[in-house]
């Protein structure tokens, strides 16, 4: 980040499993901690800085403990913020703030969970009332895919966006999918496929909606002294920015996402902007969520998400706006409902040069954008601007 | 018809009044006193400028579908009311709130007027707002 002393993400693991009845949640964690140390080269011992959005199913304010007991670290600086999804690329930025603080100089971020183990099936969700909201909203079956499904309505109407516009965004997903061996969903589809799949909560279909996997990820960010002394090369985490965004008292635009500001703030830190991102990972819970952040972003004006992903903007090698070359969401992984640390995990293999050879872009800027929570009534919009390793 | 199987609001002494005026048939939202806000859902101070001078307002109980989405499936939801139509419905108030209307999907579209209806649960004083098409 422009000014600042630099940090960088030297390590980076995604549990191959997309279905794991026999494991425990406890034990992905620490499987993609092991594994994401190792990446970077790193041991269990180095770590001083532990950052999760905890243990989704557990729901439970102690959950670092649980964690930190579990995986048997001793931490001299925690975060758990959780945002839903995004958390991850939230954290991303935490860890790198705390470094530069002098807090801790190996962080590392952890997500895992089992939804798919757990049976939850596509446009389902909780009935539980839990937070002070609940009761004006999910008393009424409001869940997630009918709240993406009133922003895509919305989206429609305002800016004319089609289904099939939609669609693209799936189609390109499943493109980049075929060449990943761990992806849910491998085979392409057409644009016809997206729009003659099951309505699951008009207008959203089947296949405008992520997989629901289980699974996990870790990051390893780290201090420029601790990363001068690793064989592997890391990717410097340019610029960092959030947004909480919420129902704002009924002015709610559920066609507008905090990533116009979470993306102002990451560019501005890196003093850079969209026309120099060459990968983009794009949080897709939902193509609509994909859309709304790409206009939100800035890669085009407000409205016009539709028209600029028609005609395979977002397929990589060639497209000029190459987005989730691993599947994404939508066809690869989508691990404990929460997607931002695969979106983090690819923009690196990008910028390492580690992708699928198909799919591999010549990126030395990269962003990773989440989109945690609903768009329709809370979210925690978080962005990373992330560049190639120059030494 | 009640309400339940849904999950029933759970009230609480800020809310008390919002959900006993539903159960008389009344909709109620808050107003800044101070700045002059109206805002839902219901809080003690309000939510721009921290007055604690707010009043509750009757609302009209009028407004229009400002975005909606029908669902086909709902995991414990009654098979007769599907399918479901969660919405946000902007009130001639200001707010938008969410809310289900009870109609056909083919029959409401962005911008159709509709009105409150409310909804009994098993608790005597809680009923919860619905919406429905008002007839042209």
């Amino acid at each position: 980040m422009a000014g600042h002393e630099p940090a960088y993400i030297a390590g980076a693991f995604e549990h191959p499993t997309r279905e794991a009845p026999d494991k425990s949640t406890m034990q992905l964690h620490a499987e993609v901690a092991k594994g994401a140390l190792a990446d970077a080269g790193l041991t269990k011992d180095d770590v001083n800085g532990l950052f999760t959005a905890g243990v989704p199913e557990y729901r439970s304010g102690l959950s670092p403990l649980v964690i930190a007991d579990y995986l048997g670290m001793d931490a001299t600086y925690v975060d758990t913020t959780d945002y839903g999804g995004s958390s991850y690329i939230a954290h991303v930025g935490h860890a790198v703030s705390a470094i530069r603080d002098g807090k801790c100089d190996v962080a590392l971020v952890t997500l895992a969970g089992r939804p798919r183990s757990r049976g939850q099936a596509t446009g389902s969700g909780t009935r539980e009332l839990r937070t002070v909201q609940d009761s004006f909203e999910r008393i009424y079956g409001a869940t997630n895919i009918t709240m993406y499904g009133m922003a895509a309505k919305r989206h429609m109407h305002e800016h004319g966006t089609t289904s099939e516009q939609l669609a693209e965004i799936r189609v390109a997903a499943s493109q980049h999918a075929q060449y990943n061996d761990h992806a849910m969903y491998g085979d392409p589809v057409t644009v016809e496929d997206v729009v003659e799949s099951r309505v699951v909560a008009d207008p959203l279909h089947l296949l405008d909606c992520c997989v629901i996997s289980d699974g996990g990820g870790a990051l390893v960010v780290v201090s420029e002294d601790v990363r001068d002394d690793l064989d592997r090369e890391a990717v410097e985490v340019l610029g960092h920015g959030e947004a909480p965004s919420h129902h704002d008292a009924g002015r709610i635009d559920i066609t507008r996402t905090g990533a116009e500001a979470s993306g102002e703030r990451a560019f501005a830190e890196a003093g850079l902007g969209p026309e120099d991102i060459d990968y983009a990972s794009i949080y897709d819970s939902f193509t609509i969520t994909v859309l709304e952040a790409i206009e939100d972003l800035g890669f085009c004006e407000k409205g016009e998400g539709g028209v600029f992903v028609e005609g395979g903007t977002l397929q990589a090698p060639d497209g000029e706006l190459p987005f989730n070359t691993d599947g994404g969401g939508l066809c690869s992984n989508h691990p404990a409902n929460r997607g931002g640390m695969t979106k983090v995990i690819e923009a690196v293999r990008q910028l390492r040069g580690e992708a699928n050879s198909e799919v591999q872009v010549d990126a030395s800027v990269a962003l990773a954008h989440g989109t945690g929570g609903s768009i329709a009534t809370r979210h925690g919009a978080a962005t990373v601007v992330l560049g190639r390793e120059s030494r | 018809m009640t309400w339940e199987p849904r999950p029933v609001p759970e009230v609480t002494p800020e809310t008390d009044a919002y959900w006993t005026a539903a159960a008389n048939g009344d909709l109620l939202v808050r107003e800044c006193s101070a700045c002059g806000l109206v805002y839902h859902y219901p809080r003690s101070l309000c939510p721009d400028c921290f007055s604690e001078n707010v009043e509750w307002r009757e609302a009209s109980g009028h407004g229009e579908v400002y975005s909606y989405s029908a669902a086909r499936t709902m995991s414990g939801w009654p098979e007769d009311d599907l399918p479901l139509i969660v919405a946000y419905v902007q009130l001639d108030e200001g707010p938008r709130i969410m809310t289900n209307i009870d109609a056909n999907p083919e029959d409401i579209e962005i911008g159709t007027r509709v009105e409150v209806r409310f909804v009994d649960t098993e608790e005597e004083d809680v009923a919860v707002p619905v919406f429905v098409p008002i007839e042209a």
